[in-house]
């Protein structure tokens, strides 16, 4: 690298021309742009470039725009601008207001193609060599995004004079890209290709796609191989980007799933009304946002933070409301106590939505939550990241319930075994009631963090509820790590095959893969072992 | 065999059978005799009305043959029904012909809308009526046969059978909706003309498809009345109420299991087939996981393993559905949700059971009384 650098570094100066400039002279150069040979002020635009000083940007970017002129009577370069009548003259170098001339007594100094790109070059090459780094980053960047073959010197300049080492990279990337444009001779090209290979990015391969075919053999082979190579860690970073997705899908299954995992698993009763509480959750947070809208709008911030708890609080009370007046009196009747709960989501879905409507109400993303962070070539949305992280947050919070309170213990007893449970003078039905409530409570969290990137109406629950039940057959009853591994599994599954067969044929084949699944592992992943015949 | 065809005539299935004609040959009558206007005339509608909740009669019976006498719940049965219903639209679609909107003689108009050049080689034969009657029941059945083959073989059972029965029919439905599958997508097949060259509009082939309906109820009961009641029955009972013993008596639970599947699956499709002429569409909606839920509960209302509950049950439910929906939409979904609580609470032998308490259980309390005063009768009698 440090090699292919030097080789690079040693080629540009053997190809800069010998510049004369004296750099006192600025005002004395800037009048010699008054010329009709273009090979003359292309070589007083470049002495001028080659002074450095800041101050020579104004001419030199008036005389690109058309709008530097010489008075007649004296050959002396101003730069012009249009007045109610004539032409007001302004000095090119101090910016001061000189003199009202009539509009025949100053004339414009014309230039041709050539000379525009050879002024490009070299207001690169001054605004390269500013104090201020932000506007060497910025001229780096604005090179890289359109090279010129002129600017090479100037980035050589540049390069060696720069200290900070981000800048210079970005400098040795623009000047790679101008090389490429330039008319230098292929070792030296083929020394930018491979650093602007190193560099990767999209940007970097269209410039190596924009080769022009008249480029010899060695460069377009060069070409190919850097395109190959970008294409390479473009591929590593759509995987990632997938894999992110995957994750993203998969907390959102997981806080959907686990709430159904652990009331599945400990009264071995499939909750059909569980996305119900989901939704209840999403309601929640919407009516807790109105009402901060409507009274107290400096609180918006906080409306997820109340949400959370007020949530829970609603769809876990709805939970044991329902454990307690119908399905306590349907245990052992596993089939039955589906066909009752499914009842009571159709009734939940139609209050909803008598009360609020059938259309999608609209929950606002707290500012914490909406804009993305860019991490190489993969976009990370922040209200993406924020679920996942309140999605393992909460697993953890379960998990610490289950192994480390009475409560969770008497819990895992009850899903071992019931009945020894009971002898042992545990309240089974109390454990019931508020296993249920503890798992539509987190159905409720669930809704909150469903509410910021999803419809928020009264069928968001039935449009996560097969997918959670897939999460909870295929990790395995009674377990939270067979919910976690389920419920990511199915996520990045999903992701991973939507590229190739799109959205609905992914999601088929990943329901066709668990009911395979099934076949081999009829208790899931991660089963609990027991000696029951028939569960 | 005859034992078998004897059995089917019990004097229960006789007298259902019985009314079931009898109110069909009313209807038919009043329809086609009766002038319009008088008060006695059914109007078409009516016809068409009655002959789809034949069908869904029918598919509630062939619920109830696994459900209430094997013990499987399955919540994709609806997958079935849309199957048979799709085979039946496909050879209506092939009827078409040339008087589409577009006028194609070889291609139904969604394909020419979405720029197919030929028939997708699973159309082919669907324009023979005979080929489409096998797929009607074809099809179905091999799913039911794959599918049943592999959850039986490795005993899923219970919920989780339920459970991916479900996805199934989910799966089914998110590929039905995709416009690539060639059965045109979203919109499913509609814009039917006529039915072994009989106008479907006509009054006559409306009455004609009512008969079909009911005839296939009443053979779809007699072959769940002949199989319940045979000695194969029995093990499938015995399957419901106790799985392991079964097995470990030394029956083959999961060809038995899978046998009553696939048989239940077949009547599923057939009553799709009655179902899609009578309602002139069908499109990806019917595989939605709620309306095979929803058929679970015609069942439970009626009451399961009883085959003529199930009937009683499909043409309640649906009665009251049709009513609802028209005259209080708002009411429809939470009485459609209270019924399942009600009856899973309160009924859970259905409407037949808690009156005549035949079914799983013992006899019912009114049952009990009125053959205790029977006997009572009896010993007066002979005393």
């Amino acid at each position: 690298m440090i090699a292919r650098l030097l080789a690079l570094m040693i080629a540009l100066c053997c190809g800069l021309p010998a510049l004369a400039a004296d750099p006192d002279d600025l005002p004395g150069l800037i009048d010699q742009l008054h010329t009709r040979d273009y090979a003359a002020m292309e070589q007083t635009v470049n002495a001028i470039a080659a002074t450095g000083d800041p101050l020579a940007v104004a001419p030199l970017q008036a005389l690109s725009d058309g709008d530097l002129y010489y008075r007649k009577s004296d050959d002396k370069v101003f730069i012009a601008r249009k007045a109610e009548s004539g032409t007001d003259l302004i000095d090119p170098l101090t910016g001061e207001f000189v003199e009202n001339v009539g509009r025949r007594d100053a004339r414009k100094i014309g230039i041709n193609n050539n000379m525009r790109r050879a002024l490009r070059g070299a207001l690169g090459s001054l605004t390269l060599l500013s104090p201020d780094p932000s506007v060497r980053a910025a001229a780096a960047q604005s090179l890289f995004k359109s090279p010129d073959p002129n600017a090479v010197e100037a980035l050589g300049q540049a390069i060696a004079a720069e200290k900070d080492a981000a800048i210079r990279t970005a400098m040795e990337e623009a000047q790679a890209a101008s090389i490429l444009l330039s008319d230098l001779d292929d070792a030296t090209k083929i020394a930018a290709i491979e650093s602007l290979a190193d560099r990767g990015g999209r940007d970097a391969m269209s410039l190596l796609k924009g080769i022009p075919d008249t480029a010899s053999d060695p460069v377009k082979a060069a070409a190919a191989d850097g395109i190959a190579s970008i294409e390479a860690a473009l591929a590593l970073w759509s995987t990632a980007q997938n894999i992110y997705y995957g994750i993203s899908l998969g907390s959102v299954l997981l806080m959907a799933a686990i709430g159904l995992a652990i009331t599945f698993g400990v009264m071995g009763v499939i909750n059909m009304a569980h996305g119900e509480m989901v939704m209840l959750g999403a309601y929640t947070t919407y009516v807790v946002q109105e009402i901060i809208r409507n009274n107290a709008p400096g609180m918006f911030e906080f409306s997820l933070a109340i949400a959370v708890p007020l949530a829970f609080l609603v769809s876990g009370s709805v939970g044991v409301l329902i454990e307690r007046t119908v399905i306590r009196y349907l245990y052992g009747r596993a089939l039955e106590t589906l066909l009752a709960t499914w009842g009571v989501s159709l009734i939940i879905q139609q209050l909803v939505r008598s009360i609020f409507g059938p259309t999608n109400k609209e929950v606002g993303n707290p500012d914490f939550m909406s804009g993305a962070v860019q991490l190489g070539e993969m976009t990370l949305t922040y209200n993406r990241i924020w679920i996942i992280v309140f999605a393992l947050v909460v697993l953890a919070m379960l998990m610490l319930v289950l192994k480390r309170t009475p409560l969770g213990l008497q819990m895992r007893a009850v899903t071992q075994n019931r009945r020894m449970a009971g002898a042992m003078g545990i309240r089974t039905d109390r454990v019931d009631a508020l296993t249920f409530g503890l798992g539509s409570g987190i159905a409720g969290m669930a809704g909150v963090a469903l509410s910021q990137i999803d419809n928020v109406s009264p069928n968001l629950g039935q449009s996560y509820i097969i997918d959670s039940f897939m999460v909870v057959v295929f990790g395995g009853v009674g377990n939270l790590w067979g919910t976690l591994v389920g419920a990511l599994s199915l996520g990045i599954a999903n992701k991973f095959l939507e590229p190739y067969a799109g959205a609905v044929l992914a999601k088929i084949l990943v329901l066709v893969a668990i009911i395979l699944f099934i076949q081999k592992r009829p208790r899931g992943l991660f089963a609990l072992k027991g000696r029951a015949v028939e569960s | 065999m005859r034992g078998l065809v004897f059995r089917a005539f019990d004097r229960g299935g006789m007298i259902f059978l019985g009314i079931l004609f009898g109110l069909i040959l009313l209807l038919a009558l009043s329809n086609l005799l009766m002038p319009v206007g008088h008060a006695l005339h059914a109007p078409t509608y009516l016809v068409s009305l009655i002959g789809k909740y034949l069908t869904y009669a029918l598919l509630a019976l062939s619920v109830d043959l696994i459900w209430g006498f094997c013990g499987i719940l399955s919540l994709g049965h609806g997958a079935f029904f849309a199957l048979g219903g799709y085979a039946m639209g496909m050879y209506l679609m092939r009827q078409i012909g040339d008087r589409g909107v577009y006028g194609n003689p070889e291609l139904p108009d969604f394909m020419v809308f979405l720029n197919y050049s030929e028939l997708p080689w699973y159309w082919h034969g669907f324009d023979m009526f005979w080929f489409a009657a096998i797929m009607i029941v074809f099809v179905p059945g091999l799913l039911a046969f794959i599918f049943g083959w592999f959850a039986f073989r490795s005993r899923v059972t219970g919920v989780y059978l339920s459970i991916i029965t479900q996805a199934m029919t989910y799966a089914l439905m998110l590929a039905f909706f995709r416009n690539n599958m060639g059965f045109g997508g979203n919109n499913g097949l509609t814009d039917f003309k006529d039915l072994l060259g009989f106008d479907l509009q006509n009054d006559g082939t409306r009455v004609g498809l009512l008969f079909a309906s009911a005839a296939a109820l009443g053979l779809g009961f007699l072959i769940c009345k002949a199989v319940t009641r045979s000695k194969y029955g029995k093990v499938i009972t015995a399957i419901r109420d106790a799985e392991s013993r079964t097995r470990f008596l030394g029956y083959r639970v999961d060809r038995y299991k899978l046998a009553v599947f696939t048989l239940s699956a077949c009547m599923a499709g057939v009553a799709g087939a009655l179902y899609v002429p009578q309602v002139g569409i069908i499109n990806p909606s019917e595989f939605t996981p709620a309306n095979s839920i929803e058929v679970v509960v015609w069942v439970a209302v009626g009451g399961r393993g009883t085959l003529y509950g199930a009937v009683i049950g499909a043409i309640l439910v649906n009665y009251a559905k049709t009513y609802l929906t028209g005259a209080l939409p708002e009411i429809w979904l939470f009485a459609l949700g209270g019924l399942f609580v009600f009856v899973t609470l309160f009924l859970p032998r259905g409407i037949v059971g808690a009156i005549n308490g035949s079914g799983d259980g013992g006899p019912s309390p009114i049952m009990t009384k009125i053959r205790n005063w029977r006997e009572a009768r009896a010993m007066e009698g002979r005393s």
